[in-house]
């Protein structure tokens, strides 16, 4: 049951897309990847995906820290809040940004086109990942972790960089990767304010979405393609990393 | 080094956990804060320890104010509970923390890890991780932590409680041992009597976020000053207003003098000694206890009538003042 389910949802439209990329035999699959528009989409979506998962690593554990460890009136709100970007159609959220940080901004930003515009967007989009695989981790750490490493002479940085973060590691790991897997596939928050322009602004699920509109369906499957094993090796290396972080800590 | 715990008051919330609370511990004693849940024992401790910061108050070590200082510049080492491993942290390293903490050579973490490491009958296991050991070697593995560091005093907060009963014996034993080898001064928390007066020289016995009264295990067992400390220290008979040992009631063979009858209600053979649960004419019950020699001379059984002797039973008067043993009222 369970794997008719997962093959009809997972399996087979990945088999598909296999399919369909290299139905042309390996040269084409080649050839179009590496025509230089598609290679500078995919390249801006990994750059930009790495740069992004790197922001969401430190400031997603700081705000994780901050809805745990500290009180403040309205945090609950906020706790709510973060959720917001899961909710929102992504069209929205570009929207909402354009609007924010695009052409007569009212608050004085103007990103619109640039590759800012890009990283901008994907930070939105992937803002709850790491927060909410940290939260959990760090409400369930034992605090008196902490104060047997302060009673031992530790101080508060050394406390933080020797006990706390290595316990949350696996957590910020798996955050990471389901970021980076986001970031590589997002679509619509970045097709209104980052104006898709060729070699500057084109990211890879834009670069697709161009390509089917022009009916050149192997183009598209090959970036699509490369898009799909670029989020495996990346989510693969980052589940050993995290398999190996978090072999003792139970 | 000696403690000096001066007037300690600490609130949580609406929750007052200690109320204007001094102690004084001896350079190189070793003692037990004694209570039940709630008493302010660990919170006490916690505020030695400097993981918890007094309302009013003050603390000394070693004649030092300490008041004011951070838990890690106190020299404190301290046992948790549940022991606070370093999970992703070898046992060598969690051994080694404190000292690396402090920057100290390789090859004198080394030397001190290995010669601790033997203290506590962990060699051999230095490579593993704190999901490998058992609970016993989690406990030996949190007190080598503890002192690698040569604390000025040591503070152990429950540290048998989370242990099976055979583990519990075999580790206070060699606490006690331990103790007699480094002579650093020590504080443990417990709610077990037998535990504190088996391991401690001294007892602090607290209720209520007060302490009821300080001795020798002996003193408290033959002079509790309040009925809490005699009815907390070792088993109690409640007669009245008078309180009295179940090993000081007395079955004689005749009747004559202060004696009374008693129906046997149950025998309860514990190896050496055999509790027997009575029933007085009036109604009210009692526990006597004998040796098993003596309970096999006197063939006892469940429905049998014995004569009993209540000698003196102890009085507290409400203000919990001391009173001369009195004779019994029966």
């Amino acid at each position: 049951m369970l794997g008719i389910y997962l093959s009809a949802l997972v399996l087979l439209p990945i088999a598909a897309l296999t399919a369909k990329a290299t139905s042309g035999g390996p040269g084409v699959l080649w050839r179009e990847i590496t025509n230089p528009e598609a290679l500078a989409a995919i390249k801006l979506t990994l750059v930009v995906a790495v740069v992004v998962v790197a922001l969401n690593a430190v400031f997603g554990t700081l705000i994780a820290w901050v809805l745990v460890r500290d009180e403040f009136p309205g945090k609950r709100l906020v706790n709510a809040l973060i959720d917001l970007p899961f909710a929102l159609p992504t069209i929205v959220a570009g929207l909402v940004l354009l609007s924010l940080y695009g052409h007569g901004s009212p608050v004085g930003v103007n990103v619109a086109f640039t590759r800012a515009s890009v990283a901008l967007a994907l930070l939105f989009v992937t803002l709850p990942f790491v927060v909410r695989s940290v939260q959990p981790v760090l409400h369930e750490l034992e605090l008196s972790m902490e104060e047997a490493a302060a009673s031992l002479g530790a101080g508060p940085f050394t406390v933080v960089r020797r006990i706390v973060l290595p316990s949350l590691t696996p957590a910020i790991v798996s955050g990471v990767a389901l970021s980076f897997a986001r970031a590589v596939g997002e679509f619509g928050s970045l097709v209104l304010i980052t104006g898709n322009l060729p070699f500057k602004t084109e990211a890879g699920s834009v670069y697709v979405f161009a390509q089917i509109q022009n009916e050149n369906l192997p183009a598209a499957a090959a970036v699509s393609f490369a898009l799909l094993v670029a989020a495996l090796v990346v989510l693969g290396a980052l589940t050993f990393v995290s398999r190996w972080s978090s072999k003792h800590v139970r | 080094m000696a403690i000096e715990v001066d007037s300690v008051s600490k609130r949580f919330g609406t929750f007052e956990a200690l109320h204007g609370v001094s102690l004084t511990v001896t350079d190189g004693a070793l003692t037990a804060l004694l209570g039940p849940s709630g008493s302010g024992k660990s919170t006490l401790l916690r505020v030695i320890a400097g993981l918890e910061a007094p309302d009013t108050g003050s603390v000394r070590i070693g004649g030092q104010e300490m008041t004011d200082a951070p838990a890690r510049s106190r020299g404190v080492g301290f046992v948790f509970q549940h022991y606070a491993p370093f999970k992703h942290m070898t046992v060598r390293n969690n051994i080694a923390f404190g000292l690396s903490v402090r920057k100290r050579a390789k090859a004198e973490i080394d030397e001190r890890v290995a010669e601790l490491l033997k203290l506590v009958r962990l060699d051999g296991l230095a490579g593993r991780y704190p999901s490998q050991l058992s609970g016993g070697q989690l406990q030996r593995m949190a007190l080598a932590r503890a002192l690698a560091v040569r604390p000025k005093v040591l503070l152990l907060d429950e540290p048998f409680g989370a242990l099976d009963a055979n583990v519990r014996a075999e580790l206070r034993e060699w606490l006690r041992r331990l103790h007699d080898e480094i002579h650093v001064t020590t504080i443990f928390v417990t709610h077990d009597q037998e535990e504190a007066m088996e391991v401690a020289e001294q007892i602090v016995v607290m209720n209520a976020g007060r302490i009821e009264q300080t001795g020798t295990p002996r003193e408290l067992y033959e002079h509790p000053i309040s009925e809490f400390v005699m009815s907390f220290i070792g088993p109690v008979n409640r007669i009245g207003n008078a309180y009295l040992r179940p090993h000081d009631v007395q079955i004689v063979p005749e009747p004559g003098g202060n004696t009374t009858e008693a129906l046997v209600k149950r025998v309860v053979h514990l190896g050496f000694e055999v509790r027997v649960q009575l029933t007085l004419p009036d109604g009210r019950e009692i526990s006597a206890q004998v040796t098993r020699a003596a309970a096999h001379e006197l063939e006892l059984a469940e429905g049998q009538i014995l004569t009993v002797r209540l000698p003196a039973a102890r009085v507290f008067t409400p203000a919990s003042e001391p009173v001369a043993p009195a004779p019994s009222t029966l």
